[in-house]
């Protein structure tokens, strides 16, 4: 087991090529950038039907009457039901609080709700169908903030509640509330020299995987339903489909198809349901794919939230206390919000040594869409809105603003505002130090002996400024994510691994129903494998449901858990694999007795490297097999009054600097560089793990400066669901991403590593906004900051 | 949905006239969009790739016939020197994908206010040459093209055959302010060019009124300004007060909206700021021009 800060020492495989440490490539790569790989949307059955859902075209309204008959009398129409034609009792469903109805009955509650679906032998058939059945609503006042949520004659959202958080909140229109109380800020506000406080706004960002929600229901002899299907955790899926097809689990199969990206967005159920009733009613397999317009209503977005900071600190530069409320709107149901409610509380002061707080995040319950898990999860609201407070601190002390981080980041043994203490490394200091001491970028690079090079200037092609008005914005800004499922959740993956010989060669195969959605679990499986078997070759069966649960792709967790679940059942096939040489050959050597064995190139060797037996031998027709759960090491509930608790597994940090580059005029931004600093604790594929920072890092400076779902306080109703308006960045949007990767193992992960998917994603977003604010002076309150914000003409 | 494919530009003007409702498609960068989305479902679609003659253009003396499905990669690339303005604007259109397959006749037909070569099309000076089978070609000046939103001088049996650019007698510039550095609809545009055979300028703005407008206002004060203090022969610096008051003149020909987009207000603002910047990139050029010929 490595020693925490020391870089993990691999001794099993570590003459094995392509192993563990190694920049292997990914198998879908190619396919994926050539255009070749089979996307969930590319499916085809012979046969097959092609599902549409009605969606709700107000927020919030009673459903007075829906006339199916014009739609059902259409040709080449198969099916249409609506809520009344559900097949069983269960009719609801959700991640945590079954509040979604599979579709609306009575009432909806959001713009883009499913109210009916349609199947018709072409999907052009299907949406005509589905525009001509007619839906009579009569519209409700719809809740849209804190205030009309919680106003004394608020409409309730959901009426009659009867979930496991009502009993302690304050009002029925809040999802969860999650108090921390940690030491006496009231009393270590008196010490305080310097006070700031600060309200904040976070815009709702879309998750804008490529990829829409797509899927094929094919039904099956035996009554059941096989799904092929792009999502992010097969068997929670499962769960949530069954009941309501009224199938016992093991009839209805589920296979993971092309996975067009997720970042949280796949966590929640979208056509999978529809698609089986669908295809059950019909006998048909029937296919649904959702075009873009229909994917900005298909799935939950990242809570969008107002948040209200004080910080206190002594003259010398020491954090005293903070007090802090962060308000998620969580939409119309509730999907991850419980869970994001923790992680915005828990996480909510940042990667810093405060003993005195009072904390508080709720979410709501309104009309607006839905919002769920998008990478980052409540940690990258808080992060915008700390990091916004540390710099108003610094320039109020009159500090530089890394320093100022320095003297207050937390490291190994700190105590989290849960009362949990931080037991492996904790970098923070270090990562600051090492982001900062990267080169600048040079200054005004858009220069040239031919006049101004716009395409180093904000405006880009579009030619808005030759120099004019560019000011030059550096900021720095550190976040704090947990790695896998928190608050006492059971987190466990599941492996099956297998080891034969084939074709005079020693084979593993690696099953798990790990969703691979890009971050490359793929390669890292085999890897572990190469690595644990001393095998060349590694297949990796598709995932599905013919093996246990590994959990979800979300929260940093797949690489630890899932891949834990293969190191460890790898490292059981193995002893296996050796007893089996034992029994065959232990008489042979006295090494097989005495000695560690290690499996290295094909070949039980000894530590010393003496080879005893080659594993075609020791194998021959016997093939090894075994499945295992693996469960990292269990957490706890939060205490409902005090947040106090030991909630989370291990802890990922990031640190970003940012080189903007803004047009103060027209308030147009370049992002020149974004340099990062994480501590990744083993790198396992150092090229995917360049690849998740530079990728998260774009996500965070899209939420910065262009990404945002904007619905109209007035009606609920979403009026930017389109690529066209809802922006994400494009390569002349994305600056250079230098990467800084430090592996200080933590004793308690496989390998020491540490998740790393969302941390970048955290730290970016406020990095930038610290850059524009340096540039322009300009307070800026709220992300994304568009071109209005910095012009004064909002 | 019928799909009509003429083999020529005769057999085109006979479809239309027989389909009046029957919409043009070129590149189909802005109908598939409709079509896709479902906006839009007309009775007839009316394609034009096979017309060979509208990919083509024609340099004159005094300006460039250019087909209406010349791709807007073709004007980047081969009339930078004759249509700078458009040349510029082209390049802001979409991706290159879309730039290889849109072209300005889409634009004009579209004749949406965010078109990306109207403000090119009105600062240059243009004229639209349109057709139909019952009364043959007629040319329709650029200023009265546009006659409302997303609606254009067309009778419902004309088609777009070319657009007849000036080409530039000095220098000309576009600037268009989206939210990303690429691949964005314009939040808004403007065009500059300055024509130092007549002594005028001439303006255009996308994307802040009804219509792409001319700021007619500011072109006589900036016209009148330039004659009275000798500018276009002493070739003297504009002073700030100048630029500041043509900034506004244009600001002020704005009539824009709040969309999701961006605010009037912003808008309003960054018409006057890319005036003034326009303005100050292509006099400078004018002057360095000046320069050149008199040391020669």
């Amino acid at each position: 087991m490595p020693a925490n800060g020391v870089p993990t020492k691999i001794t099993q495989g570590s003459g094995t090529k392509g192993g563990i440490g190694e920049s292997t490539l990914r198998p879908d790569g190619t396919l994926k950038v050539t255009g070749e790989f089979a996307y969930s949307s590319d499916m085809w059955h012979e046969d097959m039907l092609w599902g549409q859902i009605l969606r709700s075209t107000v927020a919030h309204a009673e459903i007075v009457s829906i006339d199916t008959a014009e739609a059902l009398a259409l040709p080449g129409v198969y099916a249409v039901m609506t809520y009344d034609d559900l097949p069983t009792e269960v009719k609801h469903y959700g991640l945590e609080i079954q509040d979604t109805p599979v579709l609306a009955h009575g009432k909806v509650r959001h713009h883009g709700e499913p109210v009916a679906i349609v199947a018709a032998d072409h999907p052009e058939t299907a949406r005509r169908a589905a525009a001509k059945i007619k839906v009579e609503y009569r519209e409700l006042p719809v809740i849209t903030d804190e205030k009309s949520a919680l106003g004394p004659d608020a409409v309730l959202v959901h009426e009659h509640r009867d979930d496991h958080h009502i009993g302690h909140v304050d009002h029925p229109n809040i999802v969860h509330r999650q108090p921390i109380v940690r030491g006496d800020a009231a009393a270590a506000a008196a010490r305080a020299d310097v006070i700031v406080k600060g309200e904040y706004t976070f815009g709702m960002q879309d998750q804008a995987f490529l990829g829409p929600e797509s899927g094929l229901a094919v039904p099956e002899e035996d009554g059941g339903v096989h799904l092929y299907i792009a999502t992010q955790w097969l068997h929670s899926d499962l769960r949530q489909i069954a009941p309501v097809l009224g199938l016992p689990e093991r009839k209805v199969r589920m296979t993971l198809s092309g996975v067009g990206g997720a970042f949280g967005g796949r966590e929640d159920l979208s056509m999978q349901i529809h698609a089986c009733l669908l295809a059950l009613r019909t006998g048909k397999p029937v296919k649904i794919v959702y075009n873009r317009f229909e994917s900005f209503f298909g799935h939950v977005h990242r809570h969008p939230a107002k948040l209200y900071y004080e910080h206190g600190a002594t003259r010398d530069g020491k954090l005293t206390h903070v007090r802090c409320r962060i308000v998620l709107d969580g939409g119309a149901y509730a999907s991850a919000s419980p869970a994001v409610v923790g992680n915005a509380s828990s996480l909510s002061i940042g990667p810093y040594v405060v003993d005195d707080v009072d904390i508080e995040a709720i979410a709501l319950y309104t009309n607006n869409p839905p919002c769920g898990a998008m990478r980052g999860f409540g940690a990258v609201q808080a992060c915008f809105a700390y990091e916004a407070q540390m710099d108003k601190l610094a320039k109020e002390l009159g500090l530089d603003p890394v320093e100022f981080r320095q003297r207050n980041a937390m490291e190994q043994g700190t105590i989290m505002p849960t009362g949990q203490p931080v037991d492996s490394p904790a970098p923070v200091a270090e990562l600051l130090r090492r982001v900062k001491a990267m080169p600048l970028p040079p200054e005004r690079q858009w220069e040239s002996s031919e006049g101004a090079d716009v395409r180093q200037l904000p405006g880009g092609l579009s030619n808005t400024t030759h120099g004019e008005g560019v000011v030059r914005g550096i900021g720095y800004a550190v976040g704090i994510k947990n790695v896998g499922f928190s608050e006492g959740f059971d987190d466990y993956s599941t492996a099956r691994v297998r080891m034969e010989v084939i074709a005079g060669e020693p084979v593993a195969t690696v099953h798990t129903a790990m969703a691979e959605v890009g971050q490359g679990g793929v390669t890292v499986h085999a890897q572990i494998a190469r690595s644990e078997l001393g095998v060349a070759q590694v297949t990796i069966h598709p995932a599905d449901t013919q093996v246990g649960s590994a959990g979800s792709t979300s929260a940093s967790r797949q690489t630890y858990v899932t891949g834990g679940a293969v190191k460890n059942a790898c490292e059981l096939v193995r002893e296996r694999v050796l007893d089996i040489g034992r029994r065959k050959f232990g008489s042979y050597h006295p090494a097989w007795a005495t000695a560690e064995l290690l499996l290295e190139g094909g070949k039980v060797v000894t530590d010393g490297g003496e080879v005893l037996a080659d594993l075609v031998d020791v194998l021959e027709d016997e093939a090894v097999e075994l499945e295992e759960e693996w469960r990292h090491r269990p957490t706890e509930a939060f205490d409902l009054r005090t947040g106090q608790g030991n909630g989370h597994v291990q802890y990922s940090f990031a640190a970003h600097r940012a080189v903007v580059e803004v047009d103060t005029e027209l308030g147009l931004v370049k992002v020149i560089e974004l340099a990062c600093a994480q501590d990744v604790g083993k790198a396992l594929n150092p090229l995917s793990v360049v690849g998740q920072i530079q990728g998260g890092t774009t996500q965070g400076l899209g939420v910065a400066v262009m990404e945002e779902i904007i619905v109209d306080p007035k009606t609920a109703k979403v009026r930017n669901p389109s690529f066209t308006d809802y922006l994400i960045p494009t390569i002349l949007d994305t600056p250079t991403i230098p990467v800084d990767v430090l592996e200080l193992a933590d004793e308690h992960a496989p390998y020491g590593l540490r998740g790393i998917g969302e941390a970048p994603t955290l730290s970016s977003t406020p990095a930038v906004l610290a850059a524009i604010r340096n540039a322009t002076g300009l307070e800026l309150n709220r992300t994304p900051v568009r071109p209005e914000h910095l012009t004064g003409t909002a | 949905m019928d799909f009509l494919r003429p083999a020529s530009w005769e057999e085109a003007l006979a479809a239309k006239a027989e389909h009046p409702t029957a919409v043009p498609i070129a590149g189909g960068t802005d109908v598939m969009v409709e079509i896709n989305f479902d906006h839009r479902r007309p009775e007839y679609l009316l394609d034009l790739n096979r017309v060979g003659d509208l990919y083509e253009w024609e340099t004159g003396e005094d300006s460039v016939r250019l087909g209406a499905s010349v791709p807007y990669s073709t004007i980047m690339e081969q009339l930078r020197a004759e249509l700078p303005g458009l040349a510029l604007a082209s390049h802001t259109v979409a991706s290159p994908q879309i730039r290889n397959r849109g072209g300005v006749g889409g634009n004009l037909g579209t004749a949406s206010p965010a078109g990306d070569a109207h403000p090119a099309l009105l600062a240059a000076g243009a004229e639209v040459e349109v057709a139909s089978a019952a009364r043959g070609t007629r040319m329709i000046p650029i200023d009265d093209f546009y006659t409302g939103v997303k609606r254009n001088a067309l009778k419902p049996d004309e088609l777009i055959r070319a657009v007849h650019v000036k080409k530039a007698d000095g220098p000309q510039q576009y600037s268009k302010v989206g939210t990303r550095n690429a691949m964005v609809i314009a939040v808004c545009a403007f065009g500059l060019a300055l024509h130092p055979e007549t002594r005028t300028v001439r303006t255009g703005i996308g994307s802040a009124a009804p219509t792409p407008v001319r700021a007619k206002a500011a072109e006589e004060f900036l016209d009148a300004a330039l004659a009275e203090g000798g500018f276009w022969d002493n070739g003297k610096i504009i002073t700030p007060s100048v630029a500041k008051q043509f900034a506004d003149l244009c600001a002020a020909a704005c009539n824009p909206i709040d969309d999701v987009r961006g605010t009037a207000s912003y808008r309003r603002h960054a018409v006057g700021v890319m005036a003034r910047r326009t303005l100050t990139w292509t006099w400078e050029s004018y002057r360095g021009a000046r320069h050149t010929e008199g040391a020669a």
